[in-house]
């Protein structure tokens, strides 16, 4: 019942920290001065069109852009009607994009499902990798296994995503034909799901997850390495290797559970870094994730686009926080459920 | 790991009349900063990333005089030049360091430009000769460089990009932005992180709670998304210093939650000591209290965790500029050479435009070790 109700709370205190966000987003986006639309009426005033300005002036009051800053904001979110009554993110409608021309959710659409699916295994890539290595390390600590891996997990903290993107994908291309660009080849685009296409898109997130996943598998690496040997260390290993317990059971049966306890807090950290390099790596590959598109939407301002990204971004590292912190509870009986102690 | 101190043995006769109070190891009494040198020294890796770090920085002022170019000097008959390489030996002879001159040659098949040694005429390098002009230290109106190449011929070290600009030049320029960005970020966070941090911790209570919020908050953002977003709005007509400054500050206002909240930790346990208390008995004001009493406890901790997110700080220039939202030409940075290198064009023909990824991994990887280095020897009575 207790967990029961850490769950609800839980879910709250997330619900709550969205509308922060949410607003912190929408006041970021309205940082530089003017908007998409008050730009295209200067720049047709400026080329002397002044037939078009009707209609963007039109798009203005359509949009509730002439309105004060907190009803837009209002409006967007979907707590205060606007000229079409309520219709805001809450329910439903995400808005326009200006540059594109189309309903954001028509842009983002697909560009979402890839997102969490590029996101989903650059996470379990990042566990699968680091958390044999991350044992193998302690084990074997101060050996040459120990220092090569610590090295390579310095590098991979050390190089820059984008460059790891663009050499890998150039030497994995010219190697081991690997597809360059892209989640799915071409020809499946837009097509109905087959096994065919889930192949292609498998082979077409290798690299991408590989490099995204590298710096936080090294973190998650160094941390587990640390971790462990804490564990490792304690009087209870020494009794048991005393008692001739084996070296696999030595090592899985209790330290490695022990160790393993942060790394699920970890996810809360890990998550937004993974986020981020999705969003970056994606657009040196040029992934049809959501990457790409808030770079576009940023540049030219069209704010009602890059509000919905940034939102959604926030939104997924905030949903991955909390489903973290459950699974801990469940996990660790020591934490406490609701309200943090003194 | 248990630590057992090396066997030690006194090799001076037994003095039955000796002080018996005096120090036995007068090296473990030394003051604090001398056993942390004494304990740094012994992180091999950490002292080497030290030094390098530091050669790195004393370079940024005098970048212009090692550098054979300024760093938008174009040379239309050497675009995309390839890397030169400095000689000793010509013909088994030794003549000094000196380059084969290059020539351009277009390629009508390929649409490039192939470069064609000359192996004739070694042409040598002059030392402490007359070039461009270029301030030193920021002021000092210098055309001295420290090496360049003779009349008719030229030194790109490590080839040129698209429009003739020597990359061995444009990186030591670009190091003067790209360094300096961690330091100005690294202050604003450390202003930031430690006075929130500091006040949420000294005080508690609702102050805390409402820190503990806004930290949580902007610790579950991906910071990547909101720098771009945030760097999207520094206006486009600003100049290049300007722009500097404000990814400098935009880097460092999304770095200071972690700060803080290790700040904060650290305050609730240490304002219940009994020196605090007395502090404030004695009518100490809060800021005293914070800044002389309780900081300088664990200022050591501080500089290292400062070691360790300079380097964030750094990528995150690189990724801004790469992607084009960060500082633009004619500013030179890492992140805006790289720029050129972004497709896979680039990487394949004229893979020496990505060299300025390997300072860049460099620097970061130097500020990781010196950061660890520093964590385990600022507390030098542990025992790892």
């Amino acid at each position: 019942m207790d967990l029961l109700r850490y769950i609800v709370f839980r879910f709250f205190t997330m619900i709550l920290t969205l509308i922060v966000v949410s607003a912190l987003v929408f006041f970021i986006m309205n940082l530089p001065p003017g908007d998409y639309l008050s730009n295209q009426i200067a720049e047709l005033r400026a080329t002397g069109q002044e037939s078009g300005v009707a209609k963007v002036e039109f798009l203005r009051r359509e949009y509730s852009l002439d309105q004060p800053l907190w009803k837009q904001y209002m409006i967007w979110m979907g707590f205060w009607p606007g000229p079409h009554g309520f219709s805001g993110i809450i329910q439903g409608d995400f808005g326009w994009s200006f540059e594109f021309d189309q309903p954001v959710s028509e842009i983002v659409s697909g560009a979402l499902w890839l997102t969490v699916m590029l996101n989903l295994a650059t996470v379990l890539f990042v566990y699968i990798v680091a958390i044999p290595l991350g044992v193998l390390e302690a084990v074997k600590s101060k050996s040459w296994v120990d220092y090569t891996l610590s090295f390579i997990g310095y590098l991979g903290i050390a190089t820059p995503n984008f460059l790891l993107a663009l050499i890998l994908f150039y030497y994995g291309h010219k190697y081991l034909a690997l597809p360059i660009g892209g989640l799915m080849d071409p020809q499946y685009e837009g097509q109905p799901l087959s096994w065919a296409k889930i192949q292609s898109v498998l082979v077409h997130l290798i690299i991408p997850t590989f490099v995204i996943g590298t710096a936080g598998a090294s973190v998650m690496m160094q941390r587990l390495r640390a971790n462990m040997l804490d564990e490792l260390n304690k009087p209870y290993v020494e009794t048991a290797k005393a008692k001739g317990v084996g070296p696999i059971k030595l090592v899985f049966k209790y330290p490695f559970r022990v160790a393993l306890n942060p790394f699920v807090a970890d996810i809360g950290n890990l998550l937004p870094s993974l986020i981020s390099g999705s969003v970056l790596v994606s657009v040196v590959l040029g992934l049809q994730t959501i990457g790409p598109a808030l770079l576009t939407a940023l540049k030219s301002q069209d704010q009602f686009l890059a509000g919905f990204i940034l939102l959604f971004v926030a939104a997924l590292t905030l949903i991955g926080t909390m489903v973290s912190d459950i699974l801990l509870a469940m996990l660790d009986p020591r934490i406490r459920y609701g309200g943090r102690g003194k | 790991m248990t630590y057992r101190p090396e066997h030690y043995v006194d090799q001076t006769p037994y003095d039955p009349q000796e002080d018996i109070r005096k120090l036995e190891r007068p090296d473990l009494d030394a003051p604090n900063w001398k056993l942390i040198w004494r304990k740094f020294k012994r992180h091999k890796l950490g002292l080497v990333s030290g030094i390098f770090l530091l050669i790195s920085y004393l370079m940024l002022p005098i970048a212009g005089f090692i550098a054979p170019y300024t760093p938008n000097e174009r040379n239309a008959d050497h675009l995309y030049a390839t890397p030169q390489m400095v000689r000793l030996f010509h013909d088994g002879q030794f003549i000094g360091p000196y380059v084969y001159p290059i020539t351009a040659e277009a390629d009508l098949e390929n649409f490039r430009w192939n470069y064609i040694q000359d192996r004739e005429n070694p042409a040598r390098l002059e030392w402490f000769c007359e070039g461009r002009t270029y301030n030193l230290f920021g002021f000092i109106q210098s055309d001295t460089h420290l090496f360049c190449a003779p009349e008719g011929a030229t030194v790109f070290l490590w080839g040129a990009d698209r429009l003739g600009r020597d990359i061995f030049s444009r990186i030591l320029y670009g190091a003067q932005l790209s360094l300096t960005v961690g330091l100005i970020g690294i202050t604003v966070s450390f202003l930031l992180g430690i006075s929130i941090g500091g006040i949420a911790g000294y005080f508690g209570g609702r102050v805390d709670w409402v820190v503990q919020r806004v930290i949580e908050i902007l610790r579950s953002l991906p910071e990547l998304p909101l720098w771009l977003a945030l760097s999207a709005a520094v206006p486009s007509h600003w100049g290049p210093v300007a722009v500097f400054f404000i990814i400098s500050i935009i880097l460092g206002l999304l770095d200071w939650p972690g700060l803080a909240r290790a700040v904060r930790s650290k305050f609730l346990a240490l304002r219940e000591e009994e020196f605090v208390r007395a502090a404030e008995m004695m009518g100490a004001k809060p800021k005293r209290v914070i800044s002389k009493h309780l900081l300088p406890n664990f200022s050591s901790h501080l500089i290292a965790s400062a070691m360790l997110s300079i380097p964030a700080m750094i990528l995150g220039e690189t990724a801004l500029s790469f992607l084009g939202l960060g500082l633009r030409a004619p500013a030179v940075s890492w992140g805006v050479m790289l720029n050129d290198a972004q497709n896979l064009a680039s990487i394949e023909i004229y893979p020496w435009t990505a060299i300025p990824m390997l300072p860049v991994v460099l620097v970061v990887l130097a500020f990781n070790f010196l950061g660890d280095g520093l964590r385990d020897s600022l507390d030098p009575y542990s025992d790892n």
